[in-house]
């Protein structure tokens, strides 16, 4: 299956995975640190279990950074 | 307005480019930015916009000038350690160029005090170092519509977007404040100085654009770079429907301030 991710193509096999299975696979330890923009929409937090990817989704994983002053 | 012969000189290479000229120049001249952080970003960010001749430079910080901070906040001198940073700023500001007002304000953003402080500014630039601050000058400017330049630096990696009313917010992407300690600070994971000052002066060059009404604003996309590698992508954004405050069905209508990080480096060698 295809999936971009980050912008850049990748082959997986990871066949119906969901959101949360994707972002283990992808070695984000803790979901709080990302959102996830799916095809162009933000999920929330309840929808990655739920949302199983397919093959040509386009999936981002955008980190919080806090970073500025101190 | 008209421009003094100093200015003309001062100003020339503004002046020469097609899409500033006299009449731009003029519009950077009477222009109003705030900088709520006088730190990595907001240092750099402050410089340039001085150098560039914004008429009114606000300063937001309550901190003062560690050593540590020397490493990549390039407004604050050694001799400046231990001096309010609102103060050591200004008088760098003050020397660059005698055209800019300066006003300092050495406290720290919060749900009472932003409104007020934001009120006059044309543009706000967020450098701050803490979700808390982040979340909060999103929404004042959201519930206040006013444009503001979003930062954030971490290791090697920065990410910038800029709001103006009607484009997607901070929260259109980020929801909420990320649980405590579940995304280190600077402090914690380090910074190269170098990143800071790539962030802030993209978000100095978005102030004075949207200033000049020149070119394409960082608006509903997302900047994001990694310095290690030297890569930059842009993701595209836009409104969320589902977004807390600027959404269909806002939950947030008024200003809150959610809880300050209390965890730094200092706090854990010294706990
Ligand atoms: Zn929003």
């Amino acid at each position: 299956m295809k999936l971009f991710i980050n912008g850049q193509e990748e082959t997986v096999s990871l066949e119906e995975a969901s959101i949360a299975e994707l972002l283990s696979h992808k070695r984000v330890e803790m979901p709080e640190m990302v959102s996830v923009e799916y095809n162009g929409r933000f999920l929330r937090r309840d929808e990655y279990e739920r949302i199983r990817v397919k093959d040509g989704d386009r999936i981002e994983f955008l980190y919080f950074m806090g970073g500025g002053s101190n | 307005m008209n421009l003094t012969e100093e200015q003309i000189e001062r100003y020339s290479r503004h002046i020469i480019l097609k899409d500033v000229g006299g009449a731009g120049q003029e519009k950077i001249l009477q222009a109003k930015v705030l900088i709520i952080g006088t730190g990595g970003l907001g240092a750099p960010a402050a410089l340039y916009l001085a150098a560039a001749g914004v008429g009114t430079i606000g300063l937001v910080d309550g901190d003062t000038v560690d050593l540590s901070n020397l490493q990549r906040q390039v407004i604050h001198f050694t001799a400046d350690v231990k001096r309010l940073k609102v103060d050591s700023a200004r008088e760098k500001i003050e020397a660059l160029n005698p055209d800019v007002k300066v006003v300092t304000y050495p406290e720290r953003v919060h749900a009472e005090n932003i409104a007020a402080i934001i009120k006059d500014y044309d543009f706000i630039i967020d450098g701050t170092d803490n979700f808390p601050a982040k979340f909060l000058i999103n929404d004042a400017c959201v519930l206040h519509s006013k444009p503001f330049s979003h930062g954030g630096i971490l290791r090697f990696d920065g990410q910038t977007m800029t709001y103006l009313p009607g484009s997607a917010c901070y929260r259109c992407v980020f929801n909420s404040p990320p649980p405590k300690g579940a995304v280190p600070t600077c402090s914690e994971a380090g910074i190269l100085g170098a990143v800071a000052g790539m962030l802030g002066t993209i978000q100095a060059a978005e102030a004075l654009r949207y200033i000049l009404g020149k070119g394409k604003l960082l608006t509903n996309r997302l900047l994001i770079f990694n310095a290690l590698d030297m890569e930059y992508r842009q993701v595209n954004i836009r409104q969320n429907p589902e977004c807390p405050i600027c959404g269909e069905r806002p939950i947030i209508t008024k200003l809150v301030d959610y809880e300050q990080p209390v965890c730094d480096l200092r706090s854990r060698y010294h706990a």
